[in-house]
């Protein structure tokens, strides 16, 4: 609304500033009397009410002032065009970036400022990551707006859970076959939902992602339901458990290395995995982007129709995204469940679809660096934001809100060819 | 003397009391550039719906021959009829995949092929050289009819971003990497410049002599029309009216009938007077 009104450059126009600013000011009143205008306390035991309407006509007036402040400094600067792709990275610098990244985060946990929490912090970082590069197959590539996405990942961590409480199964023998049952969901969700698009599609995978989670809260006998599933064995390092002790006949890590136990090897180990993980599914990814199903995905994305008249079959492709996608979520879940040790429909809410939806958008649909970014903005903000208390929610969503108007299509908006008739141009414009 | 390639047998379509397509045949041949023409609402892009599967007509006969085998393509998905067949289209509205490069849209087209070569998948990612013969394969035809159309230099820029023509020129192209037997063309020649009117004439004759392939045309451009055809075919209210060589078309009064309202005229529409004028 501010963008339709806004005034040639270099020029205030006072005004219709004025009307703005008064405008904007009148939503914040709306807004702000029943949030913040009253205040339930407590009068002996009894709810009473406190009104705050002082707070209320300091935040208008600031509202008001900084819509003016807001709307000045625009006009006196250069005009700039809103919603235009700029690009945060050529691409060398995006090569250089990937790579330094990448040392980077092999060299984490040995790193003067690092510390247990930090490390675990980027081991969930990276686990978004994961979601965030198997989501964007499916969103990204196939353009299938999927919001279920965590039923997947759900599928993932208890797959791994009961076939290690079952069938006794390690981390890594179960991996596998966690990849491919979320994958066999993946292709149960696509068989109904092949004749829908967008709003329609969106809706039938957020009652999907529900369905498995009210199913995981309430199939008791198998679930354990609300109470979730405990005791999920850690993985070992080539059959050598990180643990202090080991049964009879078992070396331990530390053991065979000669080194004393210390628990922050654990969580070194599980960061490595998770990075192992995240670094196989970037590869993996980024091939089948550049081999005939990738294009025919991102083909489907454009253009279904103009798919079936060249002869592509439009089921295949797409039951084939969602089926990539899930087993990449399913791999992420079972990695989640033996890290936490613990699991429970609680991990697997709407939120969690929200958020790895918001990754792959923040990042940039289609690209892999722009899900990094988006994954460690997203993730580490709230925690950083910890010391702000309840303004952490509202420090999130400002930083939301600046990148859409910002970066409209995500921080690395670039679509990089499958491949090239030309070698490209250099400096990467 | 060519032979059938494509035989229309009492090919029907109705939308609900609207009769699109109404009792119609006819018969394409290899190597010959058939157009069906006909007033705006004739029925023709119907047809076209009806033979690459979009619609599945209620009444009505469409075979195929390619070699010695025989397709009826009313009974067949629409991305077969592509695949097997060999039946490719261009749309009224093209059709492009606009956010990829010119030169994905033409690989995109070779999937087929490709994904077989890649062993669906698993040796694409092993990199198996099987593979990477293929793609270049691909990527060579690709530049092909690149250079064909005109498009070479243009080849890594998103196909969004090229002017109205070469979109035109580029759908045909990408039709073409799918190795068809009949190609249909949905006013390809619409929104062209003259001089690009002109290229397209000659880019499908050199298409037909090369391939040796059918050629299905709908257009209003009556220079492309009288051009290039062979065969014409006029439609009006679904029905054929019509049928013969350019010339004797051209002629007919039930034809002159259609396009006017009236029989005898002294305005015959712009197209035809040009086109007259031009040949006589």
């Amino acid at each position: 609304m501010a963008e339709a009104a806004l005034p040639p450059p270099r020029r205030v126009h006072w005004q219709s500033l004025l009307k703005e600013a008064a405008l904007a000011a009148g939503v914040a009143l709306v807004l702000a009397v029943p949030l913040v205008g009253f205040e339930t306390i407590n009068v002996n035991a009894v709810l009473g009410l406190r009104t705050r309407f002082g707070w209320v006509a300091i935040g208008v007036a600031g509202v008001f002032a900084g819509r003016i402040l807001l709307g000045a400094a625009r006009s006196l600067m250069p005009e700039r065009r809103y919603g235009a792709p700029r690009l945060l990275l050529g691409r060398r610098h995006t090569t250089l970036a990937a790579t330094a990244a990448i040392i980077f985060a092999l060299a984490l946990p040995f790193l003067p400022f690092s510390s247990r929490y930090l490390v675990d912090l980027a081991t969930t970082v990276l686990i978004y990551v994961m979601l965030g590069w198997g989501l964007n197959v499916v969103v990204g590539l196939a353009g299938l707006l999927d919001l279920g996405y965590v039923a997947f990942y759900a599928v993932g961590a208890y797959s791994f859970a009961l076939f290690a409480q079952w069938f006794d199964l390690s981390f890594w023998e179960a991996l596998p076959l966690a990849g491919l049952l979320a994958a066999s969901f993946g292709i149960a969700l696509g068989f109904p939902v092949l004749r829908l698009r967008g709003d329609y599609l969106a809706i039938v995978t957020l009652g999907f992602g529900e369905i498995v989670r009210l199913v995981l809260l309430n199939w008791v006998p198998v679930t354990n339901g609300p109470n979730g599933i405990s005791n999920i064995p850690r993985p070992s390092f080539f059959g050598m458990p990180l643990t202090p002790h080991a049964p009879h006949g078992i070396t331990t890590f530390s053991a065979f290395f000669h080194v004393p136990f210390n628990p922050g090897q654990r969580i070194g180990f599980l960061y490595y995995v998770v990075l192992a993980l995240a670094l196989v599914t970037n590869v993996f990814t980024l091939r089948l982007r550049r081999l005939p199903i990738g294009r025919a995905w991102e083909a489907l994305r454009e253009d279904e129709i103009a798919c079936r008249a060249l002869g592509i079959n439009p089921t295949t492709i797409k039951l084939s995204a969602f089926a990539i996608g899930a087993m990449l979520g399913g791999f992420a879940g079972a990695f989640f469940a033996t890290r936490q040790g613990f699991i429970s429909p609680e991990s697997f809410t709407f939120i969690e679809s929200a958020t790895i939806l918001a990754i792959v958008v923040l990042g940039g649909s289609g690209s892999q660096l722009g899900v990094v970014l988006a994954a460690i903005v997203l993730v580490t903000l709230p925690e950083f934001g910890r010391g702000l208390a309840q303004y952490r929610m509202l420090l999130f969503g400002a930083a939301m809100i600046g990148i859409m108007i910002w970066r409209p299509r995500g921080l690395m908006a670039r679509r990089e060819p499958s491949l090239r008739l030309h070698p490209p141009r250099r400096g990467g414009g | 003397m060519s032979g059938a390639l494509l035989e229309v047998e009492h090919l029907s379509m109705r939308f609900g009391g609207l009769v699109a397509v109404d009792d119609l045949s006819f018969t394409a041949r290899d190597r010959e550039i058939t157009a069906i023409i006909g007033p705006n609402g004739a029925g023709k892009t119907t047809v076209f719906n009806c033979l690459t599967g979009f619609y599945r007509p209620g009444i009505g006969r469409l075979s195929l021959h390619r070699g010695e085998r025989r397709f009826l393509l009313e009974r067949m998905d629409g991305f077969r009829i592509a695949r097997d067949a060999g039946v490719a289209r261009t749309f009224q509205n093209i059709r492009l995949f606009a956010g990829m490069t010119v030169l994905e849209n033409l690989v995109v087209a070779q999937h087929q092929k490709l994904m077989r070569a890649s062993l669906w998948s698993v040796g694409g990612l092993l990199g198996l050289p099987l593979y990477r013969r293929a793609e270049a394969e691909a990527m060579e035809r690709a530049r092909h009819w690149l250079d064909r159309v005109g498009l070479v230099e243009r080849a890594d820029e998103a196909a969004e971003s090229l002017p109205y023509g070469a979109q035109r020129r580029l759908e045909i192209a990408r039709a073409l990497c799918t190795d068809p037997v009949l190609l249909c063309l949905d006013e390809p020649a619409a929104g062209l410049n003259p001089r690009e009117s002109a290229e397209l004439n000659e880019l499908l004759l050199s298409v037909r002599a090369e391939l040796g392939i059918g050629v299905l045309l709908i257009e209003h451009d009556m220079t492309v029309v009288m051009g290039i055809s062979d065969h014409i075919i006029v439609l009006d209210y679904g029905r054929k009216i019509a049928e013969g060589k350019p010339d004797a078309v051209r002629r007919d009064p039930a034809v002159i009938k259609a396009y006017l309202g009236e029989e005898e005229s002294e305005a015959l529409p712009p197209e035809i007077a040009r086109d007259l004028e031009h040949r006589s």
